[in-house]
C-alpha cells in the first residue's frame, strides 16, 4: 500500500475500462433516458467475470481481493452510474450475504448463479419507516409451528436489483422473537409483491423497487444465519459495501474531472480558452486534489479489508468523502459546461443526477460521520 | 493441436506517437501493449486450440526493450507460454530480419501445426512479414485469413478478397495471416491476467537464436526521410441556386457512379 495499485490490478482496470467504453459508455444516455435496465450487458458483466470477482473458486469465483471490485466498480462507474450499482450492489448486498452467513445449502443453491452474473441478489433492509434507523426494523416473521415455514409481513423500500428478470432472491431483515434476522425470500414467493419502479432522481438504468411482505411465507432453511444476528450481519455487510460506493463516487468524480478538464481547453471565451482563466483553472485544479485524496481513501479502506485490518473507520471516511466529492465534481462539471452541461447531450447531466444518492444510500453522510465519531471514542 | 502467434508489442496507439528523428523510425522506448490487430490471432489461436480438443498456444514476440505487458495481456487471454527476443541490438531491423528473428523463436518452441501472424502490424504496416517467415520455414502460407477450420492434418481457409473470398486447402503445418475483425477476442477475466503472471515468458536475445547481424546492421534497407503527408484539399462548394442536382448529377457522372 504505497499509493499504487499492483501490476495485475492496473492490467485489469485496462480490461474493464475497454469493456466499459466500447459495451456500455455508447448506450449509457440512452438506457438513461428510456429508464431501461440492460439484462444484456449484466449478463456480459457476468461473463468478464466482474460478480465473482471476490468469492471463492469453489462457487464460480475468481478468489480475488476486494481492491480487484473495487477497481471494476470505479472504472464502470466512470462511464454509467446506473451500472456501477448494479454490479456494487449485486455483489455486497446480493451474494455478500450469503456467502458470509449462509449455510453450505444455502451457498450452493444461489451462489453459483449470482457469481457468473446469471442472476442477482439484492438486500431488503431499508423500510418506508426506517433508512439510518435500520434498527428500528418493523417488518415481522413468525415461526407458523403448525405448517413449520416463516411468516413475513412488512414494507421495503428503495430495493436495488429487486425487480430484474434475472433477480433470484432477496435477502430480507425482519423482527423475530429473538430479535432482527435475515430470511432469503426466492423471486416469485407468494405474498412478496415487486412494486412498480420508482420514478429517480438518478439512477434511471439501475432497477430499485419498493417491496411488500404479506403473508409470505418461506422455508425453514430460508433463515440467513443466527436467529437475533440480522442487526449485526447487515452492518458487517454495510462496512465493506461503503467502500464499494466510494469506488463508485470515485469514479463519477474522475469522469467529471476528465470531461471538465477536457472542454476547459476547447471551450473559448474572451479571445481564449477557459482554462486560462483562473476562475476555471482553479476550481479543477482543487477538484483535482479531492479526486487525489477519495482515491487514496477507497484504495487505503481496500487494502486495509484485504490485510485482514480493522477497517470500519476507513470505510466510513472513503465514503464519506468520495461521495461529497463526486457531488462537488458533477457541481464543478455543470458549472464549467456551462449551458452545455444543463441538457442530456452531455453525460455531465447524468452524472449530476447520478451523483446525489452517492451521499444517502448505503448509509448518508450523516451516518458517516456518526460512525467516524464513534471509532474517535466520542460518546454519542 | 499446437498452434504459435506472432504478436507484436507497440505503443499505445491511443497516445500520440513520436518519431526518432535520427533514425526516421518510431519512438518504442516506454510502454508497449499489445498489438490490437495480434489480438485476433490470438483468439483464433485459442478456439481453434479448443475446437481441437487439446495443445496449446504460445507466443513469440521480438522488442528492442524488454517489454512485456503486451505478451502478458496475451498470456492473461490463455496462451499457455512465450518467447520474447530481446536485445537492443534489434533496434532498427527491417520486417526480413524480423521473420528471420521469429522463425528463429518458433523454431525454438518446437514449431507447431499451425503459426499465425496478423496481416501488417499497427505501427509499421509493412505486411510482409508472416509470408517471409513461412519462407524461411519453408510452410505453406495462407494470406488474409477471415475463416479457419481444421480437418486432422488438413485445413480449410476462407480467404478475403477485394470481391468475396476464395476458399483454400493447406495441408498442415502452415501459416496464416488473419485479418482484423474476423473473432471477437475475448476479455481477459481477472483469473487469467493472475495465472499469467507465472505463466513461463523466456527472454532470449537476438544471437541466442543465432541471427546475426540484426537490426541497422542487418537491415538491407535505409529510411532516408520521413515527410507530412499532403493535406487534403478543401471541396468544391456549389452555392444552390435551384438548380444545383444537375451539377451533383454530372459530378457523380463525371465520375463514373451513375
Amino acid at each position: 500500500m504505497l499509493g499504487e495499485l499492483s501490476e495485475e490490478h492496473e492490467a485489469f482496470r485496462a480490461v474493464v475500462r475497454d469493456f466499459a467504453a466500447s459495451e456500455i459508455e455508447p448506450h449509457a444516455a440512452a438506457w438513461d433516458r428510456d429508464h431501461h435496465f440492460p439484462v444484456d450487458t449484466v449478463l456480459a458483466m457476468g461473463d468478464l467475470g466482474l460478480f465473482g470477482l471476490i468469492f471463492p473458486e469453489e462457487y464460480g469465483g475468481a478468489g480475488a481481493d476486494f481492491t480487484s471490485l473495487c477497481v471494476a466498480i470505479e472504472e464502470i462507474g466512470r462511464v454509467d452510474q446506473s451500472m456501477g450499482i448494479t454490479l456494487s450492489a449485486g455483489v455486497g448486498l446480493g451474494a455478500n450475504p450469503i456467502h458470509h452467513f449462509g449455510s453450505d445449502e444455502q451457498k450452493q443453491r444461489w451462489l453459483p448463479e449470482m457469481i457468473t452474473g446469471r442472476a442477482l441478489g439484492a438486500f431488503g433492509l431499508t423500510e418506508p419507516d426506517g433508512g439510518s434507523d435500520a434498527g428500528a426494523t418493523k417488518t415481522k416473521a413468525r415461526l407458523d409451528e403448525t405448517t413449520g415455514k416463516w411468516v413475513i409481513d412488512g414494507n421495503k423500500s428503495f430495493i436495488t436489483n429487486s425487480g430484474t428478470a434475472i433477480t433470484s432472491v432477496i435477502t430480507v431483515t425482519a423482527r423475530t422473537d429473538s430479535g432482527i434476522s435475515c430470511f432469503l425470500v426466492p423471486s416469485g414467493t407468494p405474498g412478496l409483491t415487486v412494486e412498480p419502479a420508482y420514478h429517480k432522481l438518478g439512477w434511471h438504468a439501475s432497477d430499485t423497487h419498493g417491496l411488500s411482505l404479506n403473508d409470505c411465507r418461506i422455508d425453514t432453511d430460508q433463515l440467513l444465519g443466527t436467529p437475533g444476528d440480522g442487526f449485526r450481519n447487515f452492518l458487517q455487510i454495510l462496512d465493506d459495501g461503503r467502500i464499494a460506493i466510494s469506488a463508485l463516487a470515485l469514479g463519477c468524480a474522475r469522469a467529471c474531472l476528465d470531461a471538465a478538464v477536457d472542454y476547459a481547453n476547447e471551450r473559448t471565451a474572451f479571445g481564449s480558452t477557459i482554462s486560462r482563466y483562473q476562475g476555471v483553472s482553479f476550481q479543477l485544479a482543487d477538484l483535482a486534489v479531492a479526486v487525489e485524496n477519495a482515491r487514496n481513501l477507497t484504495y487505503k479502506a481496500a487494502w486495509l479489508k484485504d490485510n485482514g485490518r480493522p477497517f470500519k473507520q476507513a470505510a466510513a471516511m472513503a465514503k464519506l468523502y468520495s461521495t461529497e466529492t463526486a457531488v462537488d465534481a458533477t457541481r464543478i462539471a455543470t458549472q464549467i459546461f456551462g449551458g452545455a452541461g444543463f441538457i442530456e447531450e452531455t453525460p455531465i447531466v447524468r452524472f449530476y443526477r447520478d451523483a446525489k444518492v452517492l451521499e444517502i444510500g448505503e448509509g448518508t453522510s450523516e451516518i458517516q460521520r456518526m460512525v467516524i465519531a464513534r471509532c474517535l471514542g466520542l460518546a454519542l | 493441436m499446437n498452434v504459435i502467434v506472432c504478436v507484436k508489442q507497440i505503443p499505445d496507439p491511443a497516445l500520440p506517437g513520436a518519431l526518432d528523428s535520427s533514425s526516421n523510425t518510431l519512438k518504442r522506448d516506454g510502454k508497449l501493449i499489445l498489438d490490437e490487430s495480434d489480438s485476433y490471432g490470438v483468439e483464433m489461436a485459442l478456439q481453434l486450440v479448443t475446437a481441437a480438443g487439446g495443445g496449446e498456444v504460445s507466443l513469440v514476440s521480438m522488442a528492442p526493450n524488454g517489454e512485456v505487458s503486451g505478451l502478458r495481456t496475451a498470456l492473461a487471454m490463455g496462451a499457455a507460454k512465450a518467447i520474447l527476443v530481446s536485445d537492443p541490438a534489434l533496434k532498427g531491423s527491417d520486417a526480413l530480419t524480423t521473420a528471420k528473428v521469429l522463425a528463429a523463436a518458433v523454431q525454438r518452441l518446437g514449431g507447431a501445426d499451425l503459426i499465425i501472424g496478423a496481416t501488417e502490424s499497427s505501427d509499421g504496416y509493412t505486411g510482409t512479414v508472416p509470408e517471409q517467415i513461412a519462407e524461411i520455414l519453408g510452410l505453406p502460407s495462407v494470406t488474409f485469413a477471415k475463416k479457419v477450420t481444421i480437418d486432422g492434418s488438413t485445413m480449410h481457409i476462407e480467404r478475403q478478397t477485394e470481391q468475396g473470398y476464395d476458399e483454400v486447402t493447406s495441408p498442415l503445418p502452415a501459416l496464416i495471416s488473419v485479418t482484423a475483425g474476423v473473432v471477437e477476442p475475448r476479455y481477459p477475466s481477472f483469473k487469467g491476467i493472475m495465472a499469467a503472471k507465472s505463466k513461463p515468458l523466456e527472454t532470449v536475445t537476438a544471437a541466442d537464436l543465432g541471427i546475426t547481424p540484426v537490426g541497422w546492421d542487418g537491415a538491407g534497407q535505409t529510411i532516408v526521410n520521413v515527410s507530412q503527408a499532403e493535406a487534403r484539399k478543401a471541396g468544391e462548394v456549389i452555392e444552390d441556386d435551384g438548380e444545383t442536382f444537375t451539377k451533383v448529377v454530372s459530378y457523380l457522372e463525371n465520375l463514373k457512379l451513375i
